[in-house]
């Protein structure tokens, strides 16, 4: 016999109280868990969507304007494209893809034209792109940039070409907009002649409402030889972490590229910013919640715990044990409650959030196995800071006036 | 001399007034003594009995135990001293609902730090020595009165203390089984030589003592020795 056999004892003898107890805890961590487990493929479509508004940072040419972006003209001011380099080369964290452009308007017979050389993905050296790691490193990183199979229909696949890097697209290929298409009679496997150059059209995009509609894209080598202007780019658009951009990634590129223009395009960095401002609230504000109606309800079963065994308690003084046996009688008491809590609560949180998932939110929810970590570190916590005042009374306790009740 | 109280005095407050419970109450206890304390309800018995090994803490007097004085130590240190050298044994017999006979007795030895076979065979002997060796596994709630006091009796002595103080043993339990339990006290006593200290209401159970002590308004008023083995 220890003071641990006699907690489990108790804990054994007396499983309605037992389940009781649990239940509040194991509640309130199965709400937590299901909501973040939810928030997590939320938060993952809210990237992967915000993502494909496009870039939220552009390098453009000391004394170059927006518009100059915009209007393409033939006499636009271009910035190096060892800047790309420059970038890549840098331990500038925070950048997600980058995509270096060339953009000028040209005539394709008697029709204005404005053709944009891109650069392929495959084309930029590799870096480690931006990533933020520890325990819950992976949801943060999707939180703000798409993991590696979150977006995978970039460049030939993707339906719209939105602003960025794409993953191959070889020399004398094109893509045509919508609206230059229409007007050129253009289709898939025809050829349109730029600039006395032949380039194969290998997809016609579908109509997105932007400037895109209007541009030929083709690879930036090409077009950078075509247009006399090698190694020079008009732009780098960048997706850059919308945390990161609000820690200085902007004046850190500023840094390493002195006479260029840094500018974000506010509306995507703002709403990014908002959208996960917005998540960490929602959770926190959950945790805080359940943190206290679980402290209290666990203090609450302890403290009813603790009046219906006086007399246990004053007898157990009485021969002679000490205060601290008190507290470890009733704080592992809660420790167990804690851990025991926190894992069933992960299983049935997780299983709501797979189950219910797809019917309440139209997502697929996965398990997230680095939550049963936190559930039961979050458990024992709410478990033990309720019950400590109780158990502090519990010790408190007169031993003879409590034997003395009955 | 195993225990001596000197000058003792406990006084509560109450309502603007001050109550002496125990009013320069002295006594001594040989090793060995079956002491009875005996007075109406209100006496001061019980708070005498509570207040030696400081669960009722003294205003004023001391307290001297097996040549140590323990009026003037702090909690921790009675507390020590209870789980080793004091076995209680209460009119409510307060065994612990949900645990066995053999688990019940074996509490003190886990307070003690005592390894888990040694409580077993110890814890054994003892409910073989108060005849319950065939209720070990019982739950307090599936035996008598009788049966249950004695558990706390072998719960009181398990650890091999060296005084045992009892209130109101018998008080819960109808005359033949008071009977039974007051010999087996005294067989306690007078077999494994440990001083026994008893409150007590009943004249009968006075006649257990070898050093009886008698209390009224928080004075002992007649204190009288007589040949233990009578």
């Amino acid at each position: 016999m220890t003071i641990s056999k006699l907690v489990f004892i108790e804990l054994w003898k007396r499983k309605s109280q037992l389940i009781t107890g649990l239940l509040a805890i194991t509640l309130g961590i199965a709400v937590i868990v299901a909501i973040q487990s939810v928030s997590v493929v939320s938060e993952q479509n809210v990237a992967r969507n915000l993502d494909n508004l496009g870039a939220n940072i552009l390098v453009l040419p000391q004394g170059a304007s927006i518009d100059d972006y915009y209007t393409s003209d033939i006499d636009a001011p271009t910035l190096p494209m060892d800047y790309v380099e420059r970038i890549l080369n840098s331990t500038i964290a925070g950048v997600d893809n980058m995509s270096p452009k060339l953009t000028r308007r040209v005539k394709v017979g008697d029709q204005s034209v404005v053709l944009t050389g891109i650069l392929p993905k495959s084309e930029i050296a590799s870096k480690p792109l931006w990533q933020t790691s520890g325990l819950t490193g992976a949801q943060l990183t999707t939180a703000c940039a798409p993991n590696k199979t979150a977006n995978i229909s970039h460049g030939l696949e993707d339906e719209k070409l939105k602003r960025k890097a794409i993953d191959t697209l070889y020399s004398d290929d094109c893509l045509a907009g919508s609206q230059v298409a229409n007007r050129l009679k253009l289709r898939v496997n025809g050829r349109i002649n730029i600039m006395g150059k032949e380039f194969k059209v290998v997809k016609i995009l579908p109509e997105t409402g932007t400037v895109d509609d209007d541009r030929v894209f083709a690879n930036l080598k090409d077009v950078q030889k075509l247009l006399k202007i090698e190694n020079q780019v008009s732009a780098i658009e960048i997706m850059g972490c919308c945390n990161a951009i609000s820690e200085g990634l902007l004046s850190q590129l500023r840094n390493i590229l002195p006479d260029t223009r840094v500018t974000t395009i506010g509306q995507i960095v703002s709403t990014q910013i908002e959208t996960n401002h917005l998540m960490k609230k929602v959770t926190l504000v959950m945790l805080i919640i359940i943190f206290f109606v679980g402290g209290i309800s666990i203090g609450n079963y302890i403290w009813a715990n603790v009046n219906e065994r006086k007399r246990e308690i004053g007898m157990l003084r009485m021969m002679g044990a000490d205060r601290s046996a008190i507290y470890k009688m009733f704080l592992l008491k809660a420790l167990i409650l804690g851990v025991a809590g926190g894992i069933l609560g992960y299983l049935s949180g997780t299983l709501a959030g797979v189950v219910l998932g797809p019917y309440l939110a139209g997502i697929i929810v996965k398990p997230v196995f680095i939550y049963l970590l936190w559930s039961v570190l979050l458990s024992v916590a709410i478990a033990l800071a309720g019950s400590l005042f109780p158990t502090y009374l519990a010790s408190r306790f007169d031993p003879h006036t409590n034997l003395q009740e009955d | 001399m195993m225990l001596q109280g000197e000058n003792i005095l406990k006084q509560y407050h109450h309502k603007g007034g001050v109550i002496n419970a125990l009013d320069h109450v002295s006594f001594t206890v040989e090793k060995g003594d079956f002491v009875t304390v005996t007075g109406p309800s209100g006496s001061g018995k019980s708070t005498l009995l509570l207040s030696i090994f400081g669960l009722i803490r003294l205003s004023s007097g001391t307290i001297v135990f097996d040549g140590r004085r323990i009026d003037n130590i702090n909690d921790r240190q009675l507390t020590a001293i209870r789980k080793i050298s004091v076995g209680y044994i209460l009119q409510g017999f307060a065994l612990i609902p949900y645990l066995t006979t053999i688990q019940n007795v074996m509490i003190p030895l886990a307070l003690e730090k005592v390894p888990g076979k040694e409580q077993v065979k110890r814890a054994s002997e003892i409910l073989d020595y108060v005849g319950l060796a065939d209720r070990m596994e019982h739950l307090p709630g599936e035996l008598s009165a009788g049966q249950q006091q004695r558990v706390a009796i072998a719960r009181s002595i398990v650890h091999r203390p060296k005084i045992i103080m009892a209130d109101e043993p018998t008080g819960n339990l109808d005359p033949s089984l008071s009977l039974e339990i007051l010999d087996f006290l005294k067989k306690i006593n007078q077999e494994n030589n440990i001083t026994i200290m008893m409150v007590t209401h009943s004249p009968v159970a006075a006649e257990y003592g070898t050093r009886k002590l008698h209390l009224n308004d928080g004075r002992i008023i007649k204190s009288k020795i007589v040949n233990r083995k009578s």
